[in-house]
């Protein structure tokens, strides 16, 4: 276990390395998750590895104390009982309404003829709330993978997804249309630990504002 | 054959049965010793008159129309139902009137998330009691019942929740603003609440309190240094806190940014941690508006454990050696 007595969900994937650099300045032993990218558990450490989606999951059980994953995760799962404690400034994503690169835009133009678009994405709830805010229709459709390939097969008009330096839309013909927010890596906490654990989720809070 | 049942509910099965038997009459008991008499409404109810109640969260999920065209639904909560029950059956009773129940609530649930749409609370509810005499009072029969039932490493969180409201008041930020930050403080979103009060331009001193007081938590001592707009409400806990026996006071830590869910709160609120479990496993709070919307205006405390969340918390603690 670490000095804090803390267990911390920490994301596989592009939050991965700044999670570490930052659990380093913490004094958080990360070496034996940098050397390894098989191994989910490490006790000694404190340290439990997993997909950014699945981190509110683990801290709103209590299965780990503190967590780091992206605001988008935050938004699409806004029901979890988690603390958010603080903007960590990494990972900084845009989230996006796309479509097909074409003169008119063809969920502009979806919108103009039927009044509703399809549209497709990774994160339903964040594209239905931005649809209803916004007083527009849209069918949303679930994807797992590649966002992109729906709307250059056809499926739908638009896609609703995550663009940190927007080249895979470039390279698959699609152009930003409107940017729905902007996500950063967040630090949250189960709701119990942030009670019980006051001391160490404060010192873990204070150091990393510090920073 | 194998016949489906609805996601968020469960059969209990006798050996489960025992241990959550043993559990409810041993809180059973326990109120009964400090006065409380045991009743039973129904599950369904008008729910014209449900909605008596303030508060958008404790509006119950189930609804049908009866054969008059009437709607009924299905309680959330076991206050409301008691609020109903105090102000039609003793509509001059002397207070206080100690109630207490073992009963059944329902509520929506999101699918795949492990949430209960049925499950079982046990509670009371005091009534006539004004704090801080009557919320100490509930705290001693939440900390005797759990203490009865051998949980051993449980705190109450205690804050108020008139107390951030106040203190916006204090601050006069404008209405739509205060919304917006106590739903981001309902979210638990420190991040959103921080970006809030920054966009308010408020004074220096008066956005480091609106940012910091939700996040205070601890032992009597978080309690020491707040004056200005936070004394009155730090006052309430202090007298309470003053009026608690010692072995309840060891459990009590402060928690000034405590949002309970439920519209209806007035003032002290309490929610119940154990490290063995992820969530709270009960709280509770003042309700002084409440039985007024029913027509028997008497301030009101009470508390609800949710008796599967505390048969967890047990088996936890016991399977960690505790």
């Amino acid at each position: 276990m670490n000095r804090f007595g803390l267990t911390i969900a920490v994301p596989r994937g592009a939050l991965l390395r700044e999670t570490l650099d930052l659990l380093d300045l913490l004094e958080v032993d990360t070496a034996e998750v940098r050397a390894n990218d098989r191994k989910l558990l490490f006790d000694d450490a404190g340290i439990v590895t997993m997909r950014p989606s699945d981190v509110p999951t683990y801290v709103e059980a209590g299965a780990a104390d503190i967590g780091i994953t992206g605001k988008d995760v935050l938004m699409e799962q806004s029901e979890r009982s988690v603390f958010e404690l603080l903007d960590l400034g990494f990972g900084t994503c845009t989230m996006v309404l796309a479509s097909v690169d074409e003169e008119p835009d063809p969920a502009a133009e979806a919108l103009r003829r039927l009044g509703v678009v399809r549209v497709a994405t990774k994160y339903p709830r964040i594209a239905a709330d931005f649809f209803e805010r916004s007083g527009r229709q849209a069918e949303i459709v679930e994807v797992k993978g590649s966002v992109e390939l729906a709307p250059l097969t056809g499926l739908v008009e638009a896609i609703v997804d995550l663009t940190a330096t927007g080249t895979t839309l470039r390279e698959n013909r699609l152009v930003v249309r409107e940017e729905i927010a902007v996500a950063t890596a967040r630090l949250i906490a189960n709701p119990v630990a942030h009670k019980l654990k006051a001391e160490a989720i404060d010192e873990v809070l204070e150091r990393l504002r510090e920073r | 054959m194998i016949h489906p049942i609805p996601s968020g509910t469960r059969d209990v099965l006798p050996d489960e049965m025992r241990e959550l038997r043993a559990i409810t009459e041993t809180l059973r008991g326990v109120f009964e010793r400090h006065g409380y008499g045991e009743v039973y409404t129904p599950a369904i109810e008008y729910e014209s008159v449900l909605h008596r109640a303030p508060g958008s969260s404790v509006s119950p999920a189930y609804r049908v129309f009866d054969d008059h065209g009437d709607v009924l639904a299905l309680r959330s909560d076991m206050t409301v139902p008691i609020a109903r029950l105090v102000a039609t059956r003793y509509p001059t009773a002397d207070p206080p009137l100690r109630l207490c129940y073992i009963a059944h609530a329902y509520r929506a649930v999101r699918p795949h998330r492990g949430q209960m749409r049925e499950f079982l609370q046990a509670g009371i509810e005091l009534i006539g009691a004004p704090g801080p005499s009557g919320t100490a009072e509930a705290l001693t029969v939440l900390c005797g019942a759990l203490d009865a039932v051998g949980l051993s490493g449980y705190r109450v969180g205690l804050g108020d929740a008139a107390l951030y409201p106040n203190l916006m008041a204090a601050f006069d930020v404008p209405e739509e603003a205060r919304a917006r930050m106590l739903e981001e403080l309902g979210r638990k979103d420190l991040v959103g609440l921080e970006r809030e009060v920054r966009e308010l331009r408020l004074p220096d001193d008066a956005a480091e309190l609106l940012v910091r007081v939700p996040q205070l938590r601890g032992g009597a001592d978080v309690l020491g240094a707040e004056e200005g707009p936070v004394a009155a409400a730090v006052g309430n806990l202090r007298d309470v806190l003053d009026l608690l026996a010692p072995n309840v006071a060891e459990r009590v830590i402060f928690d000034l940014g405590l949002a309970r869910g439920l519209g209806y709160y007035s003032g002290a609120v309490f929610d119940v941690y154990d490290p063995a479990l992820g969530a709270p496993l009960g709280g509770g709070g003042r309700y002084d508006d409440l039985l007024g919307r029913f027509g028997r205006d008497l301030p009101a405390v009470g508390f609800a454990i949710g008796v599967d969340r505390l048969h967890a918390a047990l088996s936890g603690e016991e399977h960690a050696g505790l």
